[in-house]
């Protein structure tokens, strides 16, 4: 007993410890105030889409701050996995009432799908021994909103109808666009639930917390910190920087779908390269491999601004001084080394691409 | 003492070991960099138990030959065989499963990862569990990772550093890095352990410990040992077989004594005396 009291709050253990209670204490209280007092309705739209970009954190904190790969692309993992998740629910909906064990599956699926993406898109890229990762994923997050974007699918009872032209998919009576290029999906059965998103954040914190603190969690950091001396005592860098990218993107793929299942309209637009940024932001000033600093950066910088709204045109102004107060309070020595770091690591990435650091 | 035996190729061994495989052999080993020959024609024999040494003036290409023995650098010419195995196409990843372990000029440690972490992460593939395992904590998990603690903490023990498991790395003072380093390189279990100035930056002190060391690895664990050193009265002392290297060739190849008593050698070391003319 007093061992396992010493495990959950030693020094190694405290952070795990304290994002979950984070979560957990923040889904009673919230849960609590809707039940009682109740809470207003802006407030209560934002709920799952802030579970949706704390775990599309999470899971790209993983990748950028844990295994320390440069990913530009990250909304496309959750643009996959969101309509991925839109479609399987919508093809389920005739068949399956429960509406969360159609949820479960679409999350289940949009997650697979985008982890497949993903490992397809690390097969060749990472073999790179540069830094192309960045600028592969970039280019991904645009594919797929472009591909998304000329896509017409529809449903009747003749089976699926797909097209890359609008007036091409002509459906029979009673049946359904899925989607509709551009507009995206149209007429989704909202199935989002608050309470998914607070489990979503839960098994992304177990999965990332778990897999750190494993041997892959080790090998992981290892590449991540020296990469010749990691070679030189047998680790493949590949395989393992592969490990985390690929569960970093059937986390964000279930986070996409949760997404898309909580809004009734979906443009492939919304997921562009603004957002995958803006992920990357939440996950700079949370601090690089802090999931519990994540956590609170994603909420301070995604509820924030949604509240500043009625502000109009302060909002923008608000939102800077935020952003300039966090970078203050979090500036110590470390995470001021991490952010130069990474900014190093961008511009030789994008300056000087030639040239090849020689040991 | 012990004596070296002559193989046809030229090359000398270990009377002990001339009847068993030798633990690693190069036949012709180069590389170029862009025109600049950095090694050449590089030809050893080391036995299954041996210490042997690797010395030269600065610049003369020895880390160089351990780059390429661990396929950091993909020679230009030459075969490497460990063990009789032919290393000399496979990856550094390979080359270390197939028994070659090493440590680095400029240390380079795991730096932000614990003591028995670093010691951790280099017997991985040791370690038997996949992600789904980590991931929901099966018992397999826990008994591996049980298994590999109480491992790392007997290796650590050996080198005096169980009491350090838990620092960081990077905190280190310098000589501990090094013996690090070192545990780490043996947590592979390698046949082959390649030390690259192991005593650099050491006082007298705690160079006389490492020769200790050294030793006791050798003794301990049964391997051979390949060092790149400057400090002479280190190399004389605890190698049995040296090669020279001036210029990306070998130079001379004997014991300490043949090797100090070597005119060319002395030269390299102190460069030609100047011929009046
Ligand atoms: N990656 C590289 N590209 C170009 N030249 C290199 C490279 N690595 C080494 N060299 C050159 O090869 C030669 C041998 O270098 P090496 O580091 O092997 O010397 P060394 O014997 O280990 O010297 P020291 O005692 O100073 O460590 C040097 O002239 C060096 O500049
Ligand atoms: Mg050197």
């Amino acid at each position: 007993m007093e061992k396992m009291f010493k495990k959950i709050f030693d020094k190694k253990h405290i952070s795990r410890t304290v994002s979950y209670l984070i979560v957990i204490v923040g889904y009673i209280i919230i849960q609590l105030m809707m039940n009682t007092v109740g809470i207003k309705n802006l407030f209560k739209s934002l709920l799952v889409p802030t579970c949706c970009y704390i775990v599309a954190a999470l899971s790209l904190n993983l990748v950028v701050g844990v295994s320390g790969e440069l990913s530009l692309g990250h909304s496309g993992f959750m643009s996959v996995g969101a309509f991925a998740g839109i479609l399987v629910s919508g093809l389920l909906e005739p068949y399956l009432a429960m509406g969360w064990l159609r949820l479960l599956i679409a999350m289940l699926v949009g997650g697979v799908i985008a982890g497949i993406v993903g490992l397809l898109i690390s097969i060749p890229v990472l073999k790179l021994q540069g830094d192309y990762l960045a600028i592969v994923t970039l280019a991904f997050c645009q594919i797929i909103k472009s591909l998304l974007n000329n896509i017409y699918l529809g449903v009747d009872n003749n089976g699926l109808h797909f097209s890359f032209v609008q007036n091409k998919v002509v459906l029979s009576n009673g049946g359904r666009m899925l989607l509709s290029g551009p507009m995206g999906a149209t007429a989704t059965t909202r199935l989002a639930t608050f309470t998914a998103g607070f489990l979503l954040i839960l098994f992304a914190l177990l999965i990332i917390y778990n897999l750190t603190y494993s041997r892959f969690g080790r090998t992981i950091m290892a590449a991540r910190d020296n990469r010749i001396a990691a070679e030189s005592v047998g680790i493949h860098i590949r395989n393992t920087k592969m490990l985390a990218f690929v569960i970093s993107a059937i986390l964000a793929g279930m986070s996409g779908a949760l997404f898309g299942l909580n809004y009734s309209t979906l443009q492939p637009a919304k997921f562009d390269f603004n957002l995958s940024i803006l992920i990357l932001v939440y996950v700079v000033l949370g601090g690089l491999g802090n999931m519990t600093g994540t956590i609170f950066a994603t909420i301070i910088l995604y509820v924030l601004p949604e509240l500043l709204r009625g502000l109009q045109d302060y909002r923008m102004l608000i939102y800077s001084m935020i952003l300039i107060l966090i970078m203050l309070v979090t500036n110590n020595q470390s995470l001021k080394e991490k952010v130069e770091a990474l900014i190093l690591k961008i511009k030789t990435r994008f300056l000087k691409k030639g040239s090849v650091a020689n040991d | 003492m012990t004596k070296l035996v002559q193989y046809p190729s030229g090359a000398y061994v270990l009377e002990r070991d001339a009847y068993s495989t030798p633990v690693l052999e190069t036949y012709h080993l180069g590389i170029d960099f862009g025109g600049l020959s950095a090694v050449n024609n590089f030809n050893i024999i080391v036995g299954p138990t041996e210490i042997s040494g690797l010395i030269g003036p600065n610049g003369a290409g020895k880390t160089t030959v351990f780059n390429l023995l661990t396929k950091v650098y993909q020679p230009s010419k030459g075969t490497i065989l460990v063990n009789g195995h032919d290393t000399s196409k496979m990856t550094t990843v390979d080359v270390n499963k197939a028994g070659v372990a090493r440590t680095f000029q400029n240390i380079r440690l795991f730096e932000k990862m614990s003591v028995i972490d670093n010691v951790k992460v280099a017997m991985n593939n040791s370690m038997h569990y996949n992600p789904l395992s980590a991931i929901f904590r099966t018992p397999k998990y826990y008994r591996e990772e049980k298994r590999i603690h109480q491992k790392a903490l007997e290796l650590l023990d050996i080198f005096n550093m169980s009491d350090l498991a838990n620092t960081e790395a990077g905190s280190l003072p310098y000589g501990a890095q090094r013996r690090l380093e070192i545990v780490r390189a043996l947590a592979t279990k390698p046949s082959l352990l390649l030390l690259d100035e192991p005593a650099a930056g050491m006082n007298p002190n705690e160079t006389k410990e490492l020769m200790a060391t050294i030793r006791n690895i050798r003794d301990k664990f049964n391997i051979a040992i390949i060092l790149i050193e400057h400090d002479m009265s280190l190399v004389m002392n605890i190698c049995e077989g040296i090669a020279v290297l001036n210029y990306g060739r070998i130079i001379a190849k004997g014991t300490p004594k043949d090797i100090q008593n070597n005119p060319v050698v002395i030269e390299a070391y102190l460069g030609k005396p100047e011929k009046e003319d």
